[in-house]
């Protein structure tokens, strides 16, 4: 079974794009731990020749592909932390 | 007439069309007893007073015009996780702070469309992710039956408010049992539809193949009511099935003689003496109505829950990548560099639960454990979906307890996240295979209700509305209310 350390809790933070503090690192190495102990029992189910299902929905609906109107630009933009000139602004990519 | 806030929304919508009462006083009735009661039950995140009687003059306008509106002035409260525009949208998150949606939900509209008139937005738990409202960044709602205790979740806030009569009818969203575990804590009736049947246009995304949008109200009438307005093919959803829902008005008329109620008694294993002898009673009372009662086999369903947090959280930690303080709501204001900003604020904006299952979902993702878990647990969900299906030949519905016991104590169950998450240990089956499911009172244990929670086969709600409104018909559960508390 998976053993959830520390450094497997901030390897997983990193990518989720999550900065967690010390304590948060060590409650979710021992809570993950536990969820996933309580969900080895699916590891003893024979699924060899079991197809996955990722969607309950009965059939994938495709449409045209054709262009129609979207949201208004400047009333999304309006919502957005910091925009400017018809763009998102955000800090610098690279410190 | 009985005061504005006892009448069902079929009697409403009767009595707004016939011009008996007006759109406007059933609305005031309505945001009075929310500014009396709601200070302490803590139903509603956001009241919108204005919005409301505005938008019931206009009711009142049509019908004045000769427009026949089905639901004709029904006060309705909207789960927080529903866009209405210009509204604030939180998802009971930090994240999505001052965040106002420029687009209305689908469900929403058609609910407007029909004359209903939006009361406010409720509470719920963090991006619908829990079984108790505890999870809410903002406060816990307290169960109207004891404000001790929980309303259940992650639709609390649309329950409370339905039971206590801070609104006729409710939206909820079911990804794990959402609907139907609150709507049983709280002794009303709520109806997760089949996937794919209620667009999820305007809905925020926690588990896309799972989530699904339903109604909440005192009675199995309503709820259809409400079900016939919101279900049906939407455009804008690429997941919504074309399938006829017109008829889920009528649907829960005509009587269940002959239709063959399975019971998975296997899988439900020890249940405690209380919702035991509830279940039991109400089985009994569907067979003096001419149903009768199978045994049916789910073997898989004990891998239900495991499967359900791993599919579920995987499905989450993607959705929720988006909201990284770029585009709307919070962002940290000292980052240095855009990928110092991305995690502060997604460490600042996001509540316990949620990281958890975002870390959770992430990690089952990630290079090395996805076949282990994520396409393990796809696989298992197959063999669930498999069981029902084998089921479905042997009977018409399939009933099970909603819940194992009735609503715990606020605080009872937040230390320890898996003993949480297995009070979804009877809802979550349905959504993992794509089921309908109505959650029905069945009486009180030790004071508090619980539920009777029948399942059924994909697009046919009708089965269960009949189903369920027989059972209202022959007993009364659904008559009491709780008392006030202020």
């Amino acid at each position: 079974m998976a053993q959830v350390t520390v450094d497997v809790v901030e390897h997983v933070a990193r990518l989720a794009r999550l900065s967690l503090t010390p304590e948060e690192k060590e409650r979710f190495a021992r809570e993950l731990q536990e969820i996933l102990s309580y969900a080895e029992t699916i590891q003893a189910l024979d699924t060899e020749s079991v197809e996955p299902m990722s969607h309950a929905a009965a059939t994938g609906a495709l449409r045209d592909d054709d262009p129609r109107p979207g949201l208004d630009r400047e009333r999304v933009l309006a919502e957005a932390p910091d925009a400017e000139a018809g763009l998102f602004r955000v800090p610098r990519v690279i410190a | 007439m009985p005061p504005l806030h006892r009448l069902d929304a079929t009697a409403i919508a009767r009595a707004v069309g016939a011009r008996e009462a007006s759109a406007e006083e059933v609305a005031r009735a309505h945001l009075d007893r929310i500014a009396a009661l709601d200070p302490s039950l803590r139903a509603y995140l956001r009241v919108t007073p204005e919005r409301a009687l505005e938008s019931a003059r206009r009711v009142d306008a049509a019908v004045a015009a000769g427009r026949a509106l089905p639901l004709a002035g029904v006060p309705v409260a909207v789960k927080d996780i529903l866009h209405v525009e210009g509204v604030p949208t939180t998802c009971a998150s930090r994240i999505l702070d001052g965040y106002r949606p420029p687009f209305t939900a689908a469900a929403v509209e058609r609910l407007e469309a029909a004359g209903a008139v939006v009361l406010g937005k409720t509470n719920l738990d963090e991006f619908a992710m829990g079984s108790s409202t505890e999870n809410s960044a903002f406060h816990p709602t307290r169960n109207p039956w004891d404000p001790q205790r929980v309303p259940g979740g992650s639709s609390g806030g649309s329950a409370a408010a339905v039971a206590a009569s801070l609104a006729c009818v409710a939206l909820g969203t079911d990804t794990g049992g959402s609907i139907r575990q609150p709507a049983a804590l709280c002794g009303v009736v709520g109806l997760k539809p089949t996937y794919g049947r209620v667009s999820r246009y305007g809905v925020v995304a926690f588990a896309s193949s799972l989530d699904q949008v339903g109604p909440l109200a005192r009675t199995v009438e309503d709820v259809a009511l409400a079900a016939s307005v919101i279900c049906g093919r939407d455009e804008r959803d690429a997941t919504s099935a074309d399938a006829p829902a017109a008829g889920l008005r009528d649907a829960h008329r005509g009587d269940v003689r002959g239709v063959r109620v399975g019971v998975p008694w296997s899988f439900l294993g020890e249940l405690g003496a209380g919702v035991a002898s509830s279940f039991r009673e109400a089985l009994g009372a569907l067979e003096g109505a001419g149903a009768r009662t199978v045994e049916v086999a789910l073997p898989h369903l004990p891998h239900a829950i495991a499967t359900y947090y791993i599919v579920a959280t995987a499905e989450a930690s993607s959705n929720l990548a988006r909201y990284d303080g770029v585009r709307h709501g919070l962002r940290a204001p000292a980052a240095r560099d855009l990928r110092e900003m991305y995690g502060q604020t997604r460490d600042l904006g996001f509540g316990p639960e949620v990281k958890r299952r975002i870390m959770l979902g992430t990690f089952v993702l990630s290079s090395g454990y996805y076949d282990a878990y994520y396409l393990r647990a796809q696989k298992v969900r197959t063999l669930i979906r498999t069981d029902f299906e084998r089921a479905f030949e042997h009977c018409d519905v399939i009933a099970m307890p909603t819940t194992p016991t009735p609503a715990f104590r606020l605080g009872e169950k937040t230390a320890d996240p898996l003993e949480m998450y297995l009070a979804d240990v009877f809802t979550v089956p349905a959504n993992l295979a794509g089921l309908p499911g109505l959650s029905v009172p069945s009486g009180l244990v030790d004071g508090l209700p619980v539920g009777l929670q029948l399942l059924g086969r994909p697009f046919d709600e009708a089965t269960l509305l009949r189903a369920g409104h027989a059972y209202q018909e022959v007993t009364d559960h659904h008559r009491r209310s709780p008392a006030d508390f202020a």
